[in-house]
């Protein structure tokens, strides 16, 4: 398989007086127990170089595109191919 | 020029466009809604208060929480994701948040809530500070839109002291 981000909520806090470095503990909101078993073996905690990103918003269904093209890679395909067959036949 | 491959191509591109725009008209109008939440929690009972094998403190809580929340409703909100975080300072942490408790509202009809519980999650120290420990107890809201932007804040109470001594 390949790495993909995973969006979870932040249930702990802790962050240090003297660096502002900060472990964080994750969990998904469906899930029952927090994220450390999908934690690297033995560890506890996330810092900050472990997070990419923030959710900000949400565009619903926008994520079907690329679903579709990742699980039914036949429809990647037939898109291109329809695709380059408009730029080929055109006129101009 | 005028084949249905170009037209079928324009009308889509078309589409999406406007189907983009009426996503951000929709997020945008959820900036008029003004909300006015209240909330207020109560700690009932400290069950136990114990320093575990490992040198943590944990404590167990048993807490009454209710709120208002109706106010964070628009047409636009698909649901609000709630939690109870504990917040206090330590001497190694600037800073510690502990959520204890968390819940989703699907409607606004729900969002006026009060619930008996015992802390859904472990309120666990980075260490044994937590004796005579004075905490805030900050109710947090991810106001979670059908589309859009989402908009999260936080209401803070505080006040609240642990056992000087373990029980």
């Amino acid at each position: 398989g390949r790495e993909i981000p995973i969006v979870h909520r932040v249930i702990k806090v802790h962050e240090r007086q003297d660096t502002g470095e900060v472990d964080v503990l994750t969990k998904g909101d469906n899930n029952y127990g927090d994220d450390r078993l999908l934690y690297a073996h033995g560890q506890l905690w996330l810092q900050r170089h472990h997070i990419m990103g923030r959710a900000v918003g949400f565009l619903p269904y926008v994520g079907w595109v690329t679903i579709i093209m990742t699980e039914k890679p036949i429809i990647k395909y037939i898109l291109i191919g329809a695709l380059g067959l408009l730029v080929i036949t055109s006129k101009d | 020029m005028h084949s249905f491959g170009y037209r079928a191509n324009a009308l889509l591109t078309f589409a999406v466009t406007i189907l983009a725009l009426m996503c951000a008209m929709a997020s945008f109008s959820d900036n008029f809604n003004h909300p006015s939440p209240s909330s207020s929690v109560q700690v009932l009972n400290v069950n136990w208060f114990q320093k575990q094998p490992n040198g943590n403190d944990e404590v167990s809580l048993t807490l009454n929480i209710s709120a208002d929340l109706q106010s964070l409703f628009t047409w636009n909100t698909k649901q609000v994701f709630v939690f109870l975080a504990a917040e206090y300072e330590t001497s190694k942490n600037s800073l510690n948040q502990i959520s204890l408790w968390d819940g989703i509202i699907a409607s606004k009809e729900h969002a006026k809530f009060w619930t008996h519980t015992s802390n859904k999650y472990r309120f666990i120290d980075q260490g044994s500070n937590l004796r005579g420990k004075e905490f805030n107890l900050t109710l947090h809201w991810h106001v979670m839109p059908k589309t859009g932007k989402m908009f999260a804040d936080k209401l803070v109470m505080s006040g609240y002291r642990l056992p000087k001594e373990y029980r």
